[in-house]
C-alpha cells in the first residue's frame, strides 16, 4: 500500500476520490432499484465510512464487489441495512434536552386531551423508552400514543423487546438523573443475568412502524416530534425534504425537538417555526 | 489496513509548492489545546482558508470554557460545528465533544458512528475525510495527545498529496500521538507549535503568490 501522490495530474487525491465516488453511487443505485432503499441522498462522508466497513467485513474491497454480493445475497443486504440505520444511542442523551422538555414542552401538551407523539428514527428504542419514562412521571403516558419508527424492521423488533445491557445503566441513570427524573431509575427495569427487560406496561402506549423518512409520507398530526441525530447522516436536501414532512405532520404549535448539534437555522423551514428552546433545538410551529 | 505507509525519505514536496492550501485540520488531545493556542497565534486574522480544529473533549466538557479558552489566547474567531454547517474561512471550527466531524464538499457534517482510536471526535476521521474531499489542498497539522489517533488519517493526507505537520514530540505534553503520526508517515514539517504555525501561515498565504516556496 506503498503509493506515491500522483504528481503528473492536478488533483491526485481527487482522481482516486473520484473513482470511488462513481462506485458508491452505482452501489447506492443498485440498492434502490433492487431493493428499494434509497440511501442516494445520504451524507456522502458518513455513509461512506459504514460502506467500506461493511465492505470489509465481508471481506472485499471495493464499493463494486460490495454492489455484486449485495444484489445477488439479500443477507448481505441486511446487514448491510443494520449498518446504515443502527444509530447507537444512550437513554436520555443529553439530559438537558429531556429536562427542558420536561419544564418546556410538557406544559403545552397538557392542554391536549389526547396526545400523538412521534419519535422518528427511534433505532433501538433507547430513545423510545425515555419519552415513555418521561411522560409517565409527568402523569401524561395514559393520554399518549408514542409512534415510535424506524427504516429497519429488525431493529424495531429489538427495540420492542426493551432489553438492554445491565452495563450501561450505570451511565443511563447517570442521564436520567440529569434530565430531572424523580425516582429510582432501577424502578422501571428488572435485571436478569447481564441484561435488563424495561417495564412491559411503558410499551402500552408504544406503537412501534416501520416507516421510511426518506420515501413515506406524512401518516398523521402530531403534537409533539423527536427526531435526534438521525438527519445527520442525511444530505442538505434530504434534510431540507424530511423537515417539509414534518411540518405536514404537526398540529399548529406542535413542537419539533432536534439533536444537539442540529439546528433548524439553515434549513427551509426556519421561518415556519419559532424558538421554544434554541439552545436545546425545541421548535414550535407557528400556526 | 495499515497505517504503516511512509514516504520514502528525501521524497520531494517542493512540486507541491503550487498547490494551494484550501483546507486546515488541526487535531490534538492532552496537551493539544495549549499547542494550537500556540500555533493559531502565528496564523493571520482573519484566516484566508477554513481551519477545522478537533481537540479531544469529555462529553460533559463546557463548550464556553473551551470557546473562552482558545479566543484568550488566540485572537481568532470560534464557532463550534453544528450539522451541516458551512466551511467558511475567517473562522477555528472546533469540533463539539461526542460527534465525529467529516469534511464534505463545502460543508462539515456529523456522525454518532462509534469512537476510533476511543475517541469521538476523532482525528482520524476528520483527518480521513479531508483527504477525500480537499485532497492535495489539505494541510493536516498533528498535535499533542495520548493514543494514536490521528496517525492513519495523517498518512491518508499525505497519499493524497496534502500536507502534512507534526508536533516535535520533545515540544508536546504528550509524545504518544505526534509520535504515532510520525511512524505513520514522514510529514513535511516536524516542529514545536510556534514554528508549525509560522510554517502554516505561509503555506496559507501561498495561495495570495503560489511561487512562493515556504521556508
Amino acid at each position: 500500500m506503498n503509493t506515491e501522490p500522483d504528481e503528473t495530474v492536478a488533483g491526485p487525491g481527487g482522481d482516486r476520490e473520484r473513482l470511488e465516488d462513481i462506485e458508491a453511487s452505482l452501489l447506492l443505485e443498485g440498492i434502490h432499484r433492487h431493493y428499494g432503499f434509497d440511501f442516494r441522498q445520504y451524507a456522502r462522508a458518513s455513509i461512506r465510512r459504514r460502506l467500506w466497513r461493511r465492505t470489509y467485513a465481508e471481506g472485499l474491497d471495493s464499493f463494486t464487489g460490495l454492489l455484486e454480493r449485495v444484489l445477488h445475497d439479500p443477507e448481505v443486504m441486511e446487514r448491510l441495512l443494520r449498518d446504515l440505520s443502527i444509530n447507537v444511542t444512550s437513554m436520555f442523551r443529553d439530559p438537558a434536552f429531556f429536562a427542558a422538555l420536561r419544564t418546556r414542552v410538557v406544559p403545552l401538551l397538557r392542554t391536549y386531551p389526547f396526545l400523538r407523539i412521534w419519535n422518528a428514527g427511534c433505532s433501538t428504542g433507547e430513545e423510545t423508552y425515555a419519552l415513555a419514562i418521561l411522560l409517565r412521571e409527568v402523569g401524561l403516558l395514559e393520554r399518549s400514543r408514542i409512534y415510535a419508527t424506524d427504516i429497519n424492521e429488525q431493529v424495531l423488533a429489538t427495540a420492542a423487546q426493551g432489553v438492554y445491557p445491565l452495563a450501561k445503566m450505570r451511565e443511563y441513570t447517570e442521564n436520567y438523573l440529569a434530565a430531572g427524573g424523580s425516582r429510582a431509575f432501577s424502578d422501571y427495569y428488572t435485571a436478569r443475568f447481564d441484561a435488563v427487560r424495561f417495564d412491559p406496561s411503558l410499551r402500552d402506549t408504544v406503537i412501534f412502524a416501520q416507516h421510511n423518512l426518506v420515501s413515506d409520507r406524512s401518516f398523521n398530526e402530531f403534537h409533539l416530534i423527536v427526531c435526534r441525530n438521525v438527519m445527520i447522516y442525511f444530505d442538505r436536501q434530504l434534510q431540507n425534504r424530511v423537515h417539509h414532512l414534518f411540518l405536514d405532520s404537526l398540529v399548529p404549535y406542535g413542537v419539533l425537538g432536534l439533536g444537539l448539534k442540529e439546528s433548524l437555522r439553515h434549513t427551509a423551514v426556519s421561518q415556519r417555526y419559532e424558538d421554544l428552546d434554541e439552545e436545546r433545538r425545541l421548535y414550535r410551529k407557528r400556526p | 489496513m495499515t497505517a504503516g505507509v511512509r514516504r520514502a525519505a528525501g521524497a520531494p514536496g517542493g512540486s507541491r509548492a503550487h498547490r494551494p492550501v484550501r483546507l486546515v485540520v488541526i487535531g490534538g488531545s492532552w496537551g493539544g489545546l495549549d499547542a494550537a493556542c500556540e500555533l493559531l497565534d502565528e496564523l493571520p486574522a482573519p484566516l484566508p482558508v477554513p481551519v477545522l480544529l478537533v481537540l479531544h473533549r469529555a462529553r460533559t466538557s463546557d463548550a464556553e470554557v473551551l470557546r473562552a479558552a482558545v479566543r484568550r489566547c488566540s485572537g481568532q474567531t470560534l464557532v463550534e460545528v453544528e450539522d451541516q454547517r458551512g466551511l467558511a474561512p475567517g473562522a477555528v471550527h472546533l469540533a463539539p465533544p461526542d460527534y465525529h466531524v467529516l469534511v464534505e464538499d463545502g460543508a462539515l457534517s456529523l456522525s454518532l458512528d462509534a469512537p476510533v482510536e476511543y475517541s469521538r471526535p476523532s482525528i482520524d476521521v476528520a483527518f480521513g475525510s479531508a483527504a477525500d474531499s480537499f485532497g492535495a489542498g489539505t494541510a493536516a497539522v498533528l498535535l499533542s495527545g495520548a493514543g494514536r489517533d490521528g496517525a492513519r488519517g495523517l498518512a491518508q493526507v499525505g497519499q493524497a498529496g496534502g500536507w502534512t505537520l507534526v508536533q516535535a514530540p520533545a515540544s508536546a505534553q504528550r509524545q504518544e500521538m505526534p509520535a504515532a503520526g510520525l511512524a505513520s508517515w514522514s510529514p513535511d514539517v516536524v516542529a514545536a507549535p510556534q514554528e508549525l504555525g509560522r510554517r502554516l501561515a505561509s503555506l496559507i498565504g501561498a495561495e495570495a503568490s503560489p511561487d512562493e516556496r515556504p521556508t
